[in-house]
């Protein structure tokens, strides 16, 4: 399974390394990570790098996450990558942002990554 | 005539050794003695009356004097009052002007220290889990693994030391920036001073207004160095610089909201003995009418309740008379601003 992980905090990428690494390892999952809207955007443009799941920070320099959501299922339809938000800003106003603009998921900071691991497992 | 005169008068008259010729003769004189006398006591009474009279009205003026210094004294201390009072209202403001600023921070900095927490808690969290690990690799001999996987740790606890680091500094500036300046200048490292504040300003607006949003661009020399300023003041110069920059784009917006891309850009460099902190915008510019203004004190373009008016006012004296520096303004209307702060090192 190919996740994109979109965080403009850098160190997210160590940390997603070290939490799945024993799946990485035993190549169930593949993450790939980008530090802005944008360059998720481009990374989703070039079809050989496909991710069928993307998880979006919300609160980003320049495109926002929810922004970015909107691309993704404005653009991106066949076939269509699910997309979880996951914010500090865990307030209603996001989450129906969120919801009327199509995440197929919503979760907040700090990042039960137990919680993240199982959902990731059931998509898989 | 004068009892003298008469005695004289009357002993020449009975005098029997003197002639009627030379007696005539004295009588006139006497009379003209006499005329004389009369003249001199007419103008001795005359100026002892002048006398009496000035004498009064420097009396008069004497007391009109010391009613007016009265007046004087009275109203110095009122200006005096007055003046402290205004003393007392600039702190106030200053200080005001300060817990603006840090209200408008507030969502930013608890995003700011909600993001190292949140690596502190989950990379302690992945440091248990690897020690586990490791244990299970050394209880099965694996050495080269269980190596690895205290690398992975090491890298942990770098990660938790520095994400701890960074909410301490954010803390420590937040502290600074509500407590009163103490006027030393530190080394401070200026890169890390923008930095700090351009985060602080963006998250706080973000969190206010969830649809702001806006394109940063950095571009800090980093050959600067440390450089020795009043880190809390000039932070304040940079807050609210920035703070501008984002309003300036966010009325932008709301004017042009499609086609319009919000950007503020942030940079430093240090060109001889100087070192110029930049902050540009491509938002609504100042108006040409505004420009000579936006330096004096309560001069605001923000509607009421949104700006105090002090904030450039605040940042000029920082600049100025604090550090010796310059602050410039390039603005276009509708398209740009840019500031330039200066300072020389």
């Amino acid at each position: 399974m190919k996740i994109l992980v979109v965080d403009d905090e850098k160190d997210v990428q160590v940390l997603f390394e070290q939490r799945f690494r024993k799946e990485i390892r035993n190549k169930e999952m593949e993450f790939a990570f980008a530090y802005s809207g944008e360059d998720a955007l481009k990374y989703l443009g070039d079809l050989s790098h496909e991710a069928v799941l993307i998880l979006s920070d919300i609160n980003m320099p320049g495109m926002s996450g929810l922004e970015l959501l909107r691309h993704i299922k404005e653009k991106h339809k066949e076939p269509p990558p699910l997309v979880m938000m996951i914010t500090a800003y865990g307030d209603a106003e996001n989450y129906n942002t969120a919801m009327k603009l199509g995440a197929d998921d919503f979760l907040t900071k700090p990042l039960e990554f137990s919680l993240l691991k199982e959902k990731l497992k059931a998509i898989h | 005539m004068s009892p003298q005169l008469q005695t004289i008068s009357d002993f020449i008259k009975t005098s029997s050794g003197i002639s009627d010729a030379e007696k005539e003769s004295l009588f006139k004189l006497i009379k003209e003695v006499d005329k004389n006398q009369t003249m001199i006591q007419f103008k001795l009474e005359r100026i002892e009356k002048d006398r009496n009279t000035l004498s009064i009205m420097l009396q008069e003026s004497i007391e009109d004097l010391q009613k007016k210094s009265l007046v004087i004294e009275d109203a110095n201390k009122a200006l005096t009052q007055t003046l402290e009072e205004l003393k007392a209202t600039q702190v106030q403001l200053i200080q005001s002007e300060k817990m603006a600023s840090l209200g408008e921070l507030t969502a930013g900095i608890a995003h700011e220290i909600q993001n190292p927490l949140n690596f502190v808690n989950n990379f302690s969290e992945v440091s248990n889990e690897l020690i586990d690990e490791m244990t299970e690799q050394l209880e099965k001999g694996n050495a080269e693994e269980a190596k690895a996987i205290a690398n992975e740790v090491k890298m942990s606890l770098e990660k938790i030391n520095l994400h701890g680091k960074r909410a301490d500094g954010i803390v420590k500036s937040m502290l600074q920036h509500s407590r009163a300046s103490t006027g030393k200048k530190e080394p401070t490292d200026i890169n890390v001073l923008a930095d700090e504040y351009l985060r602080l300003a963006y998250h706080g607006l973000r969190a206010k207004d969830k649809s702001f949003n806006a394109a940063i661009k950095t571009d800090y020399d980093e050959n600067i160095g440390l450089v020795k300023i009043i880190s809390q003041d000039i932070g304040r110069v940079i807050l609210n610089l920035i703070t501008n920059a984002f309003y300036a784009v966010m009325e932008k917006k709301k004017l042009q909201p499609t086609g319009y891309e919000p950007t503020v850009t942030v940079s430093t460099k240090k060109i001889d003995n100087k070192i110029i902190v930049e902050v540009k915008d491509n938002g609504t510019g100042i108006p040409q009418k505004a420009i000579d203004k936006i330096f004096q004190p309560f001069f605001t373009t923000k509607p009421t309740g949104q700006g105090t008016g002090l904030g450039l006012s605040l940042s000029y004296d920082i600049v100025t008379k604090g550090h010796g520096g310059e602050i410039k303004v390039e603005t276009k209307e509708g398209e740009s601003t840019g500031f330039s702060v200066i300072l020389p090192v």
